[in-house]
C-alpha cells in the first residue's frame, strides 16, 4: 500500500453490511441465523417489548425533567433500547455489568430503580445504587475506564472459580481509548470471562465513526485474539441471542467476545448537545425506519401474538412509570452540606474531620434560622 | 532479629501479607520469575503461583484499572509500578477511579489497592527513572500516600498499607533499597498515619521522608559538631500528614526546614509551611524553609548530585533559619 492509497474511511453502511447478525428485520419479519438460533416464546417477546417501551418512556421523561430544570443534564438512550435490553436480558443474576453512563436500559434489566439513575444527573449523588446488590456497577463517565474494571473483575471470577461472566458496556468513541485497548489485551492474554459490548451508535458527540476507525469495529477483535461479532443493535432478539452466546462462552472458559451492536443515537449526545450542527436530518430519518421498538410491535401484531389492548396496557404502564419516576426525581432530597466530607476514606482522617468541624462551625455562625 | 536490606524487608512484608490473607495479589511488570527489576517480589511467584503473583502486560493503566476490578470482586491487589516516571499512564485510573470510587459509591465499594512506586533519584538512571511524583497523589482526595525510609518501616508499613481498606500509594526510596537494618518482625509498629521523631533536638526541626531521611539524619550529626541540635522527623505518611507531630516539634524548636527531592513549587514543603504558619505562627522564630529539587525536569544523571538536596544544602538552610 502506498501513501496515496490511505484515504479517509468511507461512511458506514447503514444496513451494517453482510456480517450483521439479525433475527428480526426492521419490518418486523422474523429471520434465522445459523450461528444464533433463538427459541423464544411469544410471552418472552412481549416481555421484551414491554422493557423497550418502558425504558424509552423513562428516557423521554428524564429528558423532559432536564428541560424543566429538574436535572442538570441527561444522556438519552433513544434508539439504543434494543441493544441494551437485548444484552441486559441475556445476563444471569451472577453476571456482573459495568456500564458507562447511558446504560439506563441495562440498569432496568438489572432491577435498578430508574429514580436511582437520576441522582447523578440531578446532582444529589454520584452513584445512587449498590453495585453488589444488582451486580450493576455505578456509572462511569471517564470514557472507557470501566472496561479495565470489568476485566479485573473477570480475573477475580476466574480466581474464585465461579461460573459467571462480566459484560463491559462502552461506545464507538471509547474504542479509541487506551484503556479499552488495554482491556482487550488483558482479556485476551488472561482469557477472562468477559463480553465487550460496544454500542456503535455512529456518533461520539459530533464525531462520526469514521473518525474513530477505518475498519468495522468488530473486525478489530481478531487482532486482539478473540472473536468479534456485529449484531443489529436495533434488533432486540439478535442482541439477546448474540450476547447470550458470548456470555455462555465466557462462563465456560472460552474467553472474551467483542460484540459490536450496530445502532444509532437518535437523540443528542446529552441534553447539552445540538446534533443539528453536525449531522443531517435525513440520516436520522433513515434510522427511524430501523426503530428498535416498531419492529417488535410489527412482529407481535402481524403474528397475532399481541392485540391493541396489550399495546394500550403497556403504554398505560409506561405513563404510570414515568409519573412515578418524575415524582421520585422531585422527591430526591438535597444532600446536607456536611455530607461533602462523608466517605472520602474508609478510615476517616483527623485532617478531614478538622475541615468538617470548621465548616460546621462556619455554617453555624449564620444561626439556626439561616440553615 | 534478621538483618534485611530495605528491598528484602519489603519482600518479607509482602510474603507475610500474602500468607496472612489469600486475597492479597501482586501484579505488575516483571514481578514474577524475575522478581521485579529491584527484586522486591523475588521468589513470591514460585511460592504463591501465577494466579497470585501476576506478570501483567506492559501497560500501567491496565495494571491499576484491573486491580480496581479485582478489588471490586473482593481481592486486595498490590500493584508494582516499575519506576516513578511510568506511573503517569495510570494517572486517570488512580486519580479519577481508585481515589474516588469509595466516595462516588457512598462508601458501598471499597478499593483496598496498594500501589508500590520506587521513587527518587541518586542511582544514575536514565530519564523518567528518578522522579518524585508524590505531590500529585497527595493533592488527590481519597488516596493515602506513604513513604518508607528504612528497612524496619518497609517491612511493617507495606503490611499496614495492604491491610488498609483505603487505596494506598506506597513510595519506596529506590536509592535506599540496598541499605540494611535489623528488622524486629514481632514488634508492634506505629500506626501508618503517624510521623516519627527519629532524633530529638531543640534548635531546628528537619522534616523529611523517603530517601531524604538519611540526608536529614546525616545533617543532624554534622550540625552537632557546630553545637546545633537538630530534631529529625520522618514524616512517613504524606497524606494525611501527621501535622500533630510536626506542630509539637515546631512549637519547641521554633524553626522548621522541610527536605524533599520533588520540586519546590506546591510540593509537600509548601503545604507543610502553610499549615505550620497557620497553626503555630507565634511559635515560629523563622520562616519555614524548603530544601528541595529545583522547579526543573529531573536533569541528566551527571547533574543529579547538583539537583538533589544533600547534607550541605540542608545545613545551609539550617544556618539561614538560625540567622533569623
Amino acid at each position: 500500500m502506498t501513501l496515496g492509497d490511505i484515504g479517509v474511511a468511507a461512511p458506514p453502511d447503514p444496513t451494517g453490511g453482510p456480517d450483521l447478525v439479525q433475527l428480526l428485520t426492521p419490518e418486523g419479519e422474523r429471520v434465522h441465523h445459523p450461528d444464533y438460533p433463538l427459541e423464544i416464546s411469544a410471552e418472552e417477546v412481549r416481555d421484551l417489548y414491554r422493557d423497550l417501551v418502558l425504558v424509552r418512556r423513562v428516557d423521554v421523561e428524564a429528558t423532559a425533567l432536564q428541560r424543566q430544570g429538574e436535572l442538570g443534564i441527561w444522556a438519552s438512550l433513544l434508539g439504543q433500547e434494543a441493544a441494551q435490553v437485548g444484552s441486559g436480558r441475556a445476563l444471569r443474576s451472577q453476571d456482573m455489568a459495568f456500564p458507562s453512563y447511558r446504560e439506563h436500559g441495562v440498569a432496568w434489566c438489572r432491577g435498578v430503580d430508574p429514580v436511582q439513575l437520576l441522582g447523578l444527573y440531578r446532582g444529589t449523588d454520584l452513584g445512587g445504587w449498590d453495585p453488589k446488590e444488582r451486580n450493576f456497577n455505578i456509572y462511569s463517565i471517564v470514557i472507557g475506564s470501566q472496561t479495565l474494571h470489568a476485566t479485573g473483575y473477570a480475573m477475580g471470577i476466574q480466581r474464585d472459580g465461579e461460573e459467571a461472566a462480566v459484560i463491559a458496556y462502552f461506545g464507538d468513541g471509547a474504542s479509541s481509548q487506551g484503556d479499552v485497548n488495554e482491556a482487550f489485551v488483558w482479556a485476551s492474554v488472561f482469557n477472562t470471562p468477559l463480553v465487550f459490548f460496544c454500542q456503535n451508535n455512529q456518533w461520539a458527540i459530533s464525531e462520526p465513526i469514521e473518525k474513530q476507525s477505518r475498519i468495522p469495529l468488530y473486525q478489530r477483535a481478531l487482532g486482539f485474539g478473540f472473536p468479534g461479532v456485529r449484531v443489529d443493535g436495533n434488533d432486540v432478539l439478535a442482541c439477546l441471542a448474540v450476547t447470550r452466546a458470548a456470555l455462555e462462552a465466557a462462563r465456560t472458559g472460552q474467553g472474551p467476545t467483542f460484540i459490536e451492536a450496530y445502532t444509532y443515537r437518535m437523540g443528542a449526545h446529552t441534553t447539552s448537545d445540538d446534533p443539528t450542527r453536525y449531522r443531517l436530518a435525513s440520516e436520522l430519518e433513515m434510522w427511524r425506519l430501523r426503530d428498535p421498538i416498531e419492529r417488535v410491535k410489527a412482529y407481535l401484531s402481524r403474528s397475532g401474538e399481541a392485540d391493541a389492548a396489550f399495546f394500550e396496557a403497556i403504554d398505560r404502564e409506561a405513563d404510570e412509570l414515568a409519573a412515578r419516576v418524575r415524582q421520585g426525581c422531585l422527591d430526591l432530597p438535597d444532600p446536607e452540606p456536611l455530607t461533602i466530607f462523608d466517605e472520602v476514606y474508609v478510615e476517616p482522617t483527623s485532617h478531614l474531620e478538622r475541615q468538617r468541624t470548621r465548616f460546621a462551625a462556619y455554617l453555624d455562625s449564620f444561626g439556626e434560622a439561616d440553615h | 532479629m534478621p538483618t534485611y536490606t530495605l528491598a528484602k524487608a519489603l519482600n518479607e512484608g509482602l510474603r507475610r501479607a500474602m500468607e496472612d490473607d489469600p486475597k492479597v495479589l501482586i501484579m505488575g511488570e516483571d514481578v514474577g520469575k524475575l522478581g521485579g527489576v529491584f527484586r522486591v517480589t523475588d521468589g513470591l511467584q514460585k511460592d504463591f503461583g501465577e494466579d497470585r503473583v501476576i506478570d501483567t502486560p506492559l501497560a500501567e493503566s491496565g495494571i491499576v484499572g484491573t486491580a480496581i476490578g479485582l478489588a471490586m470482586r473482593g481481592y486486595r491487589p498490590v500493584c508494582e509500578i516499575q519506576f516513578d516516571g511510568f506511573v503517569y499512564p495510570a494517572f486517570d485510573q488512580i486519580v479519577s477511579q481508585l481515589a474516588k470510587v469509595h466516595y462516588r459509591s457512598k462508601g458501598r465499594v471499597r478499593l483496598p489497592v496498594t500501589i508500590r512506586i520506587p521513587f527518587g533519584g541518586g542511582i544514575g538512571a536514565v530519564e523518567h527513572h528518578s522522579e518524585s511524583p508524590e505531590a500529585y497523589f497527595v493533592h488527590t482526595a481519597g488516596l493515602k500516600v506513604v513513604a518508607c525510609s528504612n528497612a524496619v518501616d518497609a517491612y511493617h508499613m507495606i503490611r499496614q498499607a495492604i491491610a488498609s481498606d483505603d487505596p494506598v500509594i506506597f513510595f519506596e526510596p529506590k536509592r535506599r533499597y540496598w541499605e540494611k537494618a535489623e528488622v524486629d518482625l514481632a514488634m508492634a509498629p506505629d500506626p501508618l498515619d503517624q510521623a516519627r521523631v527519629l532524633r530529638p533536638g531543640r534548635d531546628v526541626t528537619i522534616a523529611a521522608y523517603g530517601p531524604m531521611v538519611k540526608v536529614a539524619l546525616d545533617a543532624a550529626t554534622a550540625a552537632e559538631e557546630d553545637g546545633h541540635q537538630l530534631e529529625v522527623i520522618d514524616l512517613r505518611t504524606l497524606s494525611p500528614l501527621d501535622t500533630g507531630t510536626l506542630l509539637e516539634s515546631v512549637r519547641r524548636t521554633g524553626r522548621l526546614v522541610v527536605v524533599h527531592e520533588a520540586p519546590t513549587t506546591l510540593g509537600l514543603g509548601a503545604e507543610i509551611a502553610a499549615h505550620v504558619t497557620e497553626e503555630a505562627f507565634y511559635s515560629l522564630q523563622a520562616p519555614v524553609l524548603r530544601v528541595t529539587g529545583f522547579d526543573t525536569p529531573y536533569p541528566s544523571s551527571r547533574l543529579e548530585e547538583d539537583f538533589l538536596p544533600d547534607l550541605d544544602r540542608v545545613l545551609d538552610a539550617v544556618d539561614r533559619s538560625l540567622a533569623f
